[in-house]
């Protein structure tokens, strides 16, 4: 019988709700940004698959955006109804953050988005172009504000204890916290890779069931050029994030790599597979390589890092967490980058759309970003443990004072409609990617969004619609 | 001292909890409505006629726990987890149908009736628990050592169990009138028809609520009926006879905008009556607002934001509504 404390269910809730979340979002800010490429480049070249492309992808986006919509919502109010006295404590740096979120971004998004889906003809086309450009700042606006806020909660400047409360004294320095600029850029970064492992495997399906038109190629191409790109400076990026969380969290690095103790005059190993045990404080079946995570975090053969047993064990993070899913993390990165070079090696000779073992490993990599996306972020959160506001408030002062009964009706209750809703969602995504960019689609309708699907001619038209499902590329 | 910022930020959440009960009111008002059409391209219309605009009203409800985080963290904290379970309900409900929107339109013929369902169970729900949350919120928050100190379930009791079906009311009618705004032909009839007997009960429940609010709150009580109050806060019910009249009045003949601003007057003043009633409480019964105020840097810092944005916001808004307006007809959409 499992017996957890309401301390546990709030912390279940947390991170099964953001989880789900922040796959959302990651989509949204990599495919906003992808369909201002693709609007602007068929207002420049005026080819038509360039049209058709945002056709398809934006009712992809819509889905999607819907989803990330809702889920977000449950966050917004969860500090509140969860976490009271996080909020009464450092609601005075948190909530403005999170109010110029609503107002910069959340409205900017909203406020063009109904044009964007639905206003093709509606407006002028350099109108709707500046509404997807909209859309697509919101989401990065949006980014900006919630990161500052996560990044002031992992290493807190710009503020005074008054009153057993947070007092913000310099917003600068809370907007510009320590981890701030590399959270920043590796989540974007993060976005965007995940969302060319989507695009890529999409299109890779696509041409492994033979299906095979411009438009797709484009897609393809457009796909490689961007993890060619972004994945190996994802991995430099990551890399002086892991430096920067050296200098302020290092307890949270020692965790991540599995350090125990160091041992005087000797270089720090890396462990490439173990079983840490809290308890006894040390790792099982440790595999490692001498010297090299010194070199890679002091850049010097014998250089030493704080080790866990420097801390408390009451402010240590639960290890295992921290290092598996940090390795799963870097090593979905390495494989993203491997993949970006053969990419670019199949191209000579167009072999890059033929090759099968190419297009399957491009199909099977293709959930590995959000995949990579959600390790980087149990690896930031827990490490943090037991911290929320890192060495200011722990986790569990911070909870509000509900019973076990309660938070189990609504952890429950968000289990239950979370995956019945959003899987079903996803298995909407992934038939409208089955059905594939159709050539000159733009010429007729358009665009993406409720009502399209089976409204653009008369109700009866939704008749036609299974067929359309049965011949994909119908022309 | 000079100027108050807890006091301006007190009223612009009034204003933004406002905009947020028009808005997404009359599109949770559609969903309560869907049951009495059933004809899919009826529905398809209905559905059409926000589906460009619920997320931007929706948006105001985030806003409005937004900026009470930001201002008065205390409300925040304490009376969020003190309407828990109906939080929670509300929430799952806007889940249900916020993606009905999406998931209606995409979805197979076969399976669509399941989202229709999403979508109507989703808009009654959240709208009875928003109702439910006011009811309990009216009814006091007990407050010990800056922490709510009820039980999870003290807002299964009569008062707001019946404000929750006063606000389901409300939302109906704030949706027939939007379609009576946005549709024509039968379906705009049929919405004519309905609104009628909406009104009466909704009376109904703004008279209720104006009798026992002050019969069980003394405080309340005192407020409207002590003079030279009553005065000052008379025009209060006489508005919302004469726009009741107008609006009965402009159901007849080839009703257009009129029902609509009506109820939206009725509306306003319903939650103008209950700003006058709890100011200057923010956890009724006994915390006012400049006890919750957060630190004077947080409110500034987010006044300055709030203040310079928030008319672009209402100036691209209106933008969106301006390029959908017009009726919506069926299978035209807007596309
Ligand atoms: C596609 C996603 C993705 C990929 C391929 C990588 N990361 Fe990452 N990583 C993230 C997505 C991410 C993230 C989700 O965006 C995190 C969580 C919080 C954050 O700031 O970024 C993160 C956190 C994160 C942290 C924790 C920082 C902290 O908690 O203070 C470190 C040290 C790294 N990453 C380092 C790397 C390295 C060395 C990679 C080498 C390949 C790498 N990441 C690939
Ligand atoms: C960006 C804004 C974010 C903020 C402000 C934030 C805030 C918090 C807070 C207050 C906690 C402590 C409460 C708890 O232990 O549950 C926490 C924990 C947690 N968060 Fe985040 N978080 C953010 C992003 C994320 C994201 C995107 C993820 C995605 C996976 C995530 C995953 C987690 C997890 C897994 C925990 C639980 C750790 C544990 O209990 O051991 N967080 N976060
Ligand atoms: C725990 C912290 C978080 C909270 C409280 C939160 C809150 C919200 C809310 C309320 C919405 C809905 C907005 C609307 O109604 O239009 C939303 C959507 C969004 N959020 Fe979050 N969020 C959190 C974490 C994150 C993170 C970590 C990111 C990205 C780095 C993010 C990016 C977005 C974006 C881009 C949207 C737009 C809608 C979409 O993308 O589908 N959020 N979020």
């Amino acid at each position: 019988m499992l017996d957890l404390s309401a301390l546990d269910l709030a912390r279940i809730q947390f991170a099964f709700t953001i989880s789900f979340h922040i796959i959302f979002p990651a989509i949204t800010i990599g495919m906003a940004a992808y369909l201002v490429v693709l609007e602007g480049l068929w207002l420049y070249t005026r080819q038509t698959l360039y049209r058709d492309l945002y056709h398809f992808w934006v009712k992809i986006f819509a889905l999607n955006f819907g989803m990330g919509v809702v889920s977000g919502l449950v966050m917004a109010y969860q500090f509140g109804t969860n976490w009271s006295f996080f909020s009464d404590f450092a609601g005075g740096v948190t909530g403005p953050l999170l109010t110029y979120e609503v107002l910069t971004a959340f409205f900017l998004e909203a406020g063009f988005l109904g044009v964007m889906l639905f206003g093709w003809n509606r407006v002028a086309p350099g109108l709707h172009f500046v509404s997807t450009v909209m859309v697509a700042l919101g989401t990065l606006i949006s980014m900006t504000w919630i990161l500052a806020s996560n990044s002031w909660m992992q290493t807190p400047t710009g503020f005074e204890i008054v009153d057993g409360r947070v007092v913000p004294v310099d917003w600068l320095a809370v907007i510009f916290s320590p981890s701030f600029p590399y959270r920043l850029v590796h989540m974007a970064i993060a976005a965007f890779l995940s969302n060319a492992l989507f695009v890529g495997a999409s299109a890779a399906w696509l041409l492994l069931r033979g299906r095979d038109n411009p438009a797709i190629r484009t897609m393809f191409s457009m796909a490689l050029w961007m993890l060619l790109i972004v994945a190996p400076l994802q991995a430099v990026v990551g890399d002086f994030h892991g430096l920067n969380t050296l200098e302020h969290q290092p307890v949270k690095v020692a965790a991540m790599e599995g350090h125990w103790e160091n041992h005087p005059g000797e270089g720090v190993p890396m462990v490439l597979f173990a079983l840490p045990d809290q308890e006894a404080e040390t790792n099982r079946f440790a595999v490692t390589i001498p010297h090299l995570a010194s070199l890679i975090l002091t850049h010097s053969w014998d250089g030493q890092i704080p080790s866990l047993k420097d801390f408390p064990a009451e402010d240590r993070p639960p290890v295992a967490v921290v290092l598996w899913s940090f390795r799963i993390m870097v090593g979905l990165g390495v494989l993203m980058s491997l993949l970006g070079f053969w990419g670019l090696w199949l191209r000579r000779g167009g072999e890059v759309y033929r090759s099968p073992n190419f297009l399957r490993a491009m199909l099977w990599m293709g959930p590995t970003g959000l995949v990579a996306l959600l390790a980087g972020w149990v690896t930031t959160e827990v490490g943090r443990q037991p911290w929320a506001v890192y060495g200011l408030q722990r986790t569990a002062e911070g909870v509000s004072g509900h019973g076990v009964q309660p938070l189990t009706i609504s952890l429950a209750l968000f289990v239950l409609v979370y995956f019945a809703v959003f899987s079903v969602g996803i298995a909407y995504m992934l038939r409208l990617v089955a059905r594939g960019p159709v050539m000159h689609e733009g010429d007729t309708a358009v665009s993406g969004g409720p009502g399209h699907e089976r409204q653009q001619m008369r109700p009866i038209s939704a008749a036609t619609d299974d067929e359309a499902d049965a011949a994909p590329t119908r022309s | 001292m000079g100027i108050d910022l807890s006091v301006i930020w007190m009223v612009l959440i009034f204003f933004g909890v406002m905009m947020y009960v028009v808005m997404d009111g009359f599109d949770l008002g559609i969903g309560i409505l869907f049951p009495f059409v059933p004809a899919e391209h009826d529905r398809d219309v209905m559905m059409n006629t926000v589906a460009p605009v619920w997320d931007g009203n929706e948006t105001w409800l985030v806003l409005g726990g937004a900026a009470l985080m930001a201002a008065f963290p205390l409300v925040y904290s304490v009376v969020l987890s003190a309407l828990y379970l109906p939080l929670v309900f509300m929430l799952l409900g806007l889940i249900l149908r916020g993606v009905a929107f999406e998931f209606r339109f995409k979805s197979h013929d076969h399976e669509r009736h399941l989202w229709d369902k999403a979508f109507i169970l989703g808009s009654l729900s959240a709208s009875f628990f928003q109702g439910v949350a006011l009811g309990a919120y009216i009814q006091g928050i007990p407050v010990v050592d800056r922490a709510f100190a009820g039980g999870p379930f003290d807002w299964v009791a009569p008062f707001p169990l019946f404000t929750g079906l006063g606000v389901v009311v409300a939302y109906a009618l704030l949706g027939s009138t939007w379609l009576i705004l946005k549709t024509e032909g039968s379906l705009q009839a049929a919405m004519i028809r309905v609104t009628r007997p909406l009104l009466w009960v909704l009376l109904g429940f703004i008279v209720a609520v104006s009798v026992w609010t002050p019969l069980s709150q003394e405080s309340i009580a005192r407020r409207w009926f002590t003079l030279p109050n009553t005065i000052f806060f008379s025009p209060v019910p006489l508005l919302v006879a004469f726009f009741s009249l107008r609006l009965w009045r402009s159901l007849q003949g080839e009703p257009h905008a009129a029902p609509f601003l009506y109820v939206l007057g009725l509306v306003f003043l319903g939650y103008t009556g209950l700003g006058i009633s709890l100011w200057p409480m923010v956890i009724p019964p006994d915390v006012t607002l400049w006890d919750a105020a957060a630190p004077l840097q947080s409110q500034g810092f987010a006044l300055v934001g709030a203040l310079g944005i928030i008319p672009f916001i209402l100036m691209y808004t209106a933008w969106s509504y301006y390029v959908f307006r017009g009726k919506v007809r069926a299978g035209e959409g807007y596309h």
